[in-house]
């Protein structure tokens, strides 16, 4: 059975609602924290501004914590109501939602980190405009994602996965040009091995959020959709 | 300590070895359960029942398959005991009741005219909420069925006798006392007694009305446990109000609402991914 937002709201149990909505509450939260995460560490890096890389790197402390805390929540929800159907579906997307956002806040943390040593070394290497190109796109995919987990939005969810196949496309070609500027000046090999590490990174950032989006779809149409091409998933969708 | 790394080093190579991996072991639970693949023990077609005017079961359709358990859930006054109930035509013995449909139990329809309820309800034997043990000793509560249909030979009592109380998990407990009075056994003894007399007579089909909603915690996961190891040898049909207890001892779930069969399907699909509404606002505790 298909469910809407509304679905976990009329438990006969109050406080069991409230349990639920507040997980729900917590992980957009923690969701909300790591996006702008993402965002910072690309500014960080693109305007080599290295205060607020450091800043990244200090938030993430905080969004390890929030993993804990909400996995916690689930735990003590799954052996204190045994919950079923939709409200069982809810409590596993949100642990596994937190596992890859908690990925999605190291990745920035290691954009973070690099942005620091090339502001250090000054002068912007080339790969920006990719980096900045493929970081909006990732962080626009993780947004749609969490919104998906919000509204229970299978189509949101859907887009998701198909915008992850554009991200590894763009990434496979920020590639190509960056042997290219290595092969033409090899002094600047390290400098760009560094925006090498980011684009990985970034593109890591779309596979988690592509993550995410699938748990939207198990959670509102009860399908296991991992490790599914964006074309099975709207197949399967379309025939339920 | 070195020999240790050694061992683990050659541990390491064999894994490297071997590459196939294998999943089969993987239990998928409810996606390879599926009704249609099962043998079929009794049949509901068609079932209306009525208690004097009022219907309390609306065109019941369903299987029990052979050696599973299937569990019966909904809330009170559903129809739940009345649908077990007529799968022995226990609803025989309250007036007014009247069936329209049928039942078949190995392809034979139970409600037809001739046919011995006596021995009907020997194939499908009944456990009751409140266990019901005989003010007798606990060897002739099991021996019981056995006496009354003429069976006196004490050898074959006594086999029998064993092999029911180990059936039910009891035996260690009682073979010891066997011939003291089975009143003064625990709640939870007493319930695995009746099973073992239920069992003694060798029944193709086991009905539990309830069978652990007056024992503690422990005594129902004995319960719980023997139901398990009860479905190699019987098909079993269990009505209860624990829907947890449905969802652990089950293969199959029928959930019941006033009257009607709203969804009849294996259990892991039921409790993790309801197809109707109904269904998910019961096992979710939402009101509809």
């Amino acid at each position: 059975m298909e469910i809407t937002t509304d679905t976990h709201s009329h438990h006969i149990s109050q406080q069991f609602n409230n349990e639920l909505e507040d997980l729900k509450t917590h992980l957009l939260a923690m969701g909300g924290l790591v996006e702008k995460q993402v965002q910072d560490a690309i500014y960080a890096l693109t305007e080599g501004d290295s205060a607020i890389a450091e800043e990244v790197r200090a938030n993430d402390r905080a969004i390890n914590d929030m993993q804990i805390r909400i996995d916690e929540e689930c735990t003590r929800i799954l052996a204190r109501r045994q919950p079923a159907a939709s409200d069982l579906r809810l409590v596993m997307a949100v642990t596994r939602a937190t596992s890859d956002l908690e990925r999605v806040g190291d990745e920035a943390s290691k954009i973070a980190r690099h942005a620091i040593k090339l502001a250090e070394e000054g002068e912007p290497p080339r790969g920006y405009i990719e980096t900045r190109h493929i970081g909006n796109h990732v962080r626009n995919m993780i947004k749609d994602a969490l919104t998906a987990f919000a509204r229970f939005d299978t189509e949101l969810a859907l887009k998701v996965a198909q915008e992850d196949k554009s991200v590894d496309l763009e990434y496979r070609s920020a590639m190509r040009a960056l042997v290219t500027f290595m092969m033409e000046d090899p002094r600047s090999i390290s400098r760009v091995l560094n925006v090498i590490w980011v684009l990985r990174s970034l593109e890591r950032i779309g596979d988690h959020a592509n993550n995410i989006a699938e748990y939207v779809i198990y959670l509102v149409k009860g399908m296991d959709v991992r490790h599914s091409t964006p074309e099975s998933i709207e197949e399967r969708l379309s025939e339920s | 300590m070195e020999a240790q790394t050694a061992m683990n080093n050659t541990d390491a190579q064999q894994d490297t070895k071997s590459h196939s991996i294998d999943i089969s072991s993987m239990n998928r639970g409810g996606e390879e359960l599926s009704l249609e693949k099962e043998t079929v023990c009794m049949q509901v077609k068609n079932m209306d029942l009525f208690y004097g005017e009022k219907q309390a079961l609306f065109g019941v359709n369903m299987t029990i398959p052979k050696q599973r358990v299937t569990a019966f859930i909904g809330p009170s006054g559903c129809g739940k005991s009345t649908l077990l109930r007529s799968l022995n035509r226990m609803n025989d013995l309250v007036d007014g009741c009247q069936i329209k449909g049928e039942i078949n139990l190995e392809g034979q329809n139970i409600y037809q005219k001739g046919v011995d309820v006596a021995e009907l309800r020997r194939r499908v034997g009944m456990v009751f909420q409140k266990p019901n043990p005989f003010p007798k000793s606990i060897y002739e509560n099991v021996a019981y069925g056995l006496r009354i249909q003429g069976i006196n030979n004490k050898r074959i009592l006594d086999e029998t006798v064993e092999w029911a109380l180990k059936s039910a998990a009891l035996w260690d407990e009682v073979k010891d006392r066997l011939h003291e009075s089975a009143l003064g056994m625990s709640g939870g003894q007493q319930q695995r007694l009746v099973i073992a007399r239920t069992i003694a007579v060798k029944p193709e089909v086991l009905l539990l009305d309830e069978p652990a909603s007056a024992l503690d915690p422990i005594s129902t996961l004995k319960i719980e446990e023997l139901i398990y190891e009860l479905k190699d040898k019987f098909t079993i049909a269990i009505v209860t109000h624990n829907m947890q207890q449905a969802a652990r001892v089950s293969d199959y779930t029928a959930f019941m609402y006033m009257g009607n069969l709203i969804e009849f399907g294996n259990t892991d699909m039921l409790f993790t991914n309801p197809k109707e509404k109904k269904t998910e606002d019961y096992i979710t505790g939402r009101y509809g």
